[in-house]
């Protein structure tokens, strides 16, 4: 059997099975695990070009979703009245002031020779940066916050078309993934993992408590849609013609319709990405990115940049996975910073990456649909086991209750279970690197 | 004078005492993930859920221990049911070591690979946990709940500022203190512990002068297994167990390894003390010391405090990259493999 009738078989395997959800259980569920497989598969498509073309062992993506998702507000939400007015220079011109103290730091860490007195006066430089930055930055940010706090109380956006958000979450993912490759690349990998997994949780921490700058934990809703609201469509007489000529009721076809367009706009971009991740692949960079992967020193011998390219691509992978993020964002309709927990934005996508095949753009795209697939499906199946094997012990029993209850947390533990599996049967994943 | 008095009740109150018994969990911690990293030579993930998983037998057997009626006096019923969390988490570490690692350090596979398989066993534990026990708070602390409280104090030494001095935080301290001596005493004097070192020091030599490697490594696994039961035992009792806080604790546990010198035990306990202060100082509120000490014109009308205190893991990660820019081997030079 050939490469490509595996792949194609491999890829109607997962069809299959979404179509099968949409038999058994609604379209609108099929059609939601196809909306966040696509934008999985783009996630994994990132994850897939650091480690899988480089060898990074990134385990802060959550923190660039997340970032994604703060750029889809930051574009595409309405500015506050007022709030610019309020802070938003003394704002702005605190970050900026932070921003020349840490550069401030750093040159005088390096330009001046090691002694008491470079000690001293970086110390120097950074006490009196964080009193002034906090001094301009406090009261602004209290001003802004005051602005109608139950509806508003940030800054707000730039109003623009939200699907400008999308390439912005890139940009914005990026520029963050330079400054922490910056610090971070150039370590070992343990190292990086660990100082990736603890930025991430900073941005989240950032996220949530900034109010002036996303709400934090009050959560941003009703943010701008690329497709029509599902209440216009309804009271579309053309609409409804349309769809009971199909056979739906009105309400049915509005929702599906609205998510065929989510789907339709998320193919595109995965198509863009993979194309693109493909040439990468195969071109002279993309061969000198697996010779840096595969043997580091002997790279470095033949005069390749191993930490600028390692630089380079961990910014690229990045911004894919912002992109990802503002696009889900976007479907989402709303921000909401309490959601993004590590098992579901790092380490699952890590667990499509390995599942398809590292190195391996399609296998990542596969391993996004499927994994998905089945983070979706364990719960219903998992009820349906658990059913099963309670079947014969009496109702009110506290092991029943207790086992029916628990299905929620199946999830988890399938994953790592299929994680382990296919590390030790098919290290190499489903569609293996060639 | 008094003010002074004042002032350093205040800061051992609220900076000294906390810090001291949050250093020391993630002391314990960091025992445990430096351990594995100089004995497997890898970054474990899975230790915050493997003291997850320790905390959560401790807290069963406490139950069912409390639904007998047995009790420890005036300390935590979670004390005696400790040795049976600690023979459980020993249970499942060999396991997994057995079924899950053995395969790939028989490879020789690379320490990344080893990461993402612990990664996967994380996931594993992390579930188990949850469907065993369910995500929510789970109170099991009992006893005495102060060695002394504020109003004892304030009664007892006539000061304005009140000390409140938990049960838990010093059994925290006391139970660290034991372990640790029973650990560099196991490490340094006993001829396992010695074999021990030599492997981490040096794997083929060690290898060459005869030591069983898979013996040294079913060592490593079952202290590991104790010490992670107990850190995530006090932790529990300490502020409360919910399993996904022990995700979140992976990050200051791993940062205070690493900013002591990952495969040095003495240096996880002076990172996990250097990331409990750092934390607890940065992110609290010095008026009230402030205004004891200075006098009354200069009076903070602020909070004096440097950063929110949602900004906890903020401090441990500056700390961590400062560190790692400025000595990459940690403050006990460990590993740099």
């Amino acid at each position: 059997m050939s490469d490509s009738v595996r792949n194609t078989m491999y890829f109607a395997g997962v069809a299959l099975l979404i179509i099968i959800t949409g038999f058994v259980q609604s379209w609108n569920t099929a059609l939601f695990i196809l909306n966040f497989g696509l934008i999985s598969a783009i996630m994994a498509l990132g994850v897939n070009l650091q480690w899988g073309f480089a060898g990074l062992f990134n385990v802060g993506i959550m923190g660039f979703v997340a970032l994604g998702g703060l750029a889809t507000v930051l574009v595409s939400m309405p500015a506050t009245p007022g709030a610019w007015q309020a802070g938003g220079a003394s704002v702005i011109g605190a970050l900026v002031l932070g921003a020349a103290t840490v550069v401030a730091a750093v040159i005088l860490m390096t330009k001046m020779k090691a002694s008491k007195l470079r000690s001293f006066s970086v110390f120097g430089v950074l006490v009196v940066g964080f009193f002034v930055y906090r001094g301009l930055f406090d009261p602004a940010v209290g001003l802004i916050e005051e602005i109608d706090p139950a509806a508003t109380g940030y800054l707000g956006g730039l109003g623009l078309p939200v699907l400008l958000a999308w390439p912005a979450g890139g940009l914005l993912a990026a520029a963050v993934a330079w400054l922490i490759g910056k610090t971070a690349l150039g370590l070992r990998s343990d190292y990086l993992a660990i100082a990736t997994l603890g930025i991430s949780e900073i941005i989240i921490a950032v996220m949530k408590n900034e109010d002036w700058l996303g709400r934090g934990v009050k959560n941003v809703v009703g943010l701008p849609r690329p497709a029509p609201y599902e209440v216009d469509l309804q009271s579309n007489a053309a609409f409804i013609e349309r769809a009971n000529g199909l056979g739906f009721d009105a309400v049915t076809a509005s929702t599906l319709w609205v998510k065929l367009i989510y789907a339709g706009l998320f193919t595109v971009v995965l198509v863009i990405l993979f194309v693109m991740a493909q040439r990468a692949l195969h071109s002279p960079w993309g061969r000198m990115m697996r010779a840096i992967r595969d043997n580091e020193f002997a790279a470095e011998a033949m005069g390749k940049n191993v930490t600028a390219r390692h630089l380079q691509i961990f910014v690229l992978g990045s911004a894919v996975c912002g992109v990802a993020g503002a696009m889900m964002t976007t479907l989402d309709g709303q921000l909401t910073p309490g959601t993004y927990q590590p098992l579901r934005f790092t380490f699952l996508i890590w667990v499509m990456v390995i599942v398809g095949g590292s190195g391996n753009n399609l296998g990542s795209v596969l391993g996004g649909f499927l994994i998905w697939w089945l983070w979706v499906m364990v719960e219903p199946m998992g009820s349906v086991l658990m059913n099963f094997v309670t079947y014969g012990m009496a109702d009110g029993y506290w092991l029943k209750d207790h086992l029916l209850e628990s299905v929620a947390h199946m999830r988890l533990l399938t994953m790592g279970l299929v994680l382990l599996l296919v590390l030790r049967f098919s290290p190499r994943g489903l569609i293996p690197e060639k | 004078m008094i003010d002074f008095l004042n002032a350093f009740v205040a800061l051992s109150n609220f900076v000294l005492i906390p810090a001291i018994s949050y250093g020391a969990q993630l002391a314990l911690g960091a025992l445990g993930v430096t351990l594995i990293y100089g004995i497997l030579r890898f970054s474990n993930f899975a230790h915050g859920d493997t003291m997850a998983f320790g905390a959560m037998c401790t807290i069963l057997v406490t139950w069912l221990f409390q639904s007998w009626g047995i009790s420890f006096g005036p300390l935590p019923t979670a004390l005696l049911a400790m040795p049976f969390g600690i023979l459980a988490t020993m249970g499942l570490v060999l396991f997994t070591d057995r079924y899950v690692y053995k395969f790939y350090r028989e490879q020789k596979a690379k320490p990344v690979i080893l990461v993402i398989v612990s990664l996967g066993v994380m996931f594993i534990l992390n579930g188990l946990v949850r469907f065993i026990i369910g995500p929510n708070d789970q109170r099991f602390s009992d006893g005495e709940r102060f060695i002394i409280s504020v109003r004892e104090f304030k009664a007892l030494s006539g000061l304005k500022e009140g000390l409140a001095f938990k049960t838990t935080q010093g059994i925290t301290i006391v139970t660290a203190v034991i372990v640790v001596i029973a650990l560099f005493w196991f490490l340094n004097r006993t001829r396992t512990g010695k074999s021990m070192r030599a492997y981490s020091d040096n794997e083929d030599l060690a290898l060459l002068s005869g030591i069983n490697p898979e013996r040294v490594v079913m060592v490593t696994w079952l202290i590991v297994a104790a010490l992670a039961t107990i850190a995530g035992t006090l932790y529990g009792l300490d502020k409360s167990f919910k399993p996904f806080i022990f995700l979140q604790l992976l990050l200051p546990v791993f940062a205070a390894a690493i900013v002591g010198g990952l495969g040095s035990p003495l240096g996880a306990i002076a990172g996990g003390f250097t990331i409990a202060f750092s934390e607890v100082m940065i992110t609290y509120a010095w008026k009230k010391v402030a205004t004891y000490v200075v006098p009354e014109s200069w009076a903070p009308d602020t909070l004096v405090q440097l950063l929110s205190t949602d900004y906890k893991f903020a401090v441990s990660f500056v700390i961590l990259i400062i560190v790692l820019l400025f000595r990459p081997t940690g403050l006990f030079a460990g590993k740099s493999v």
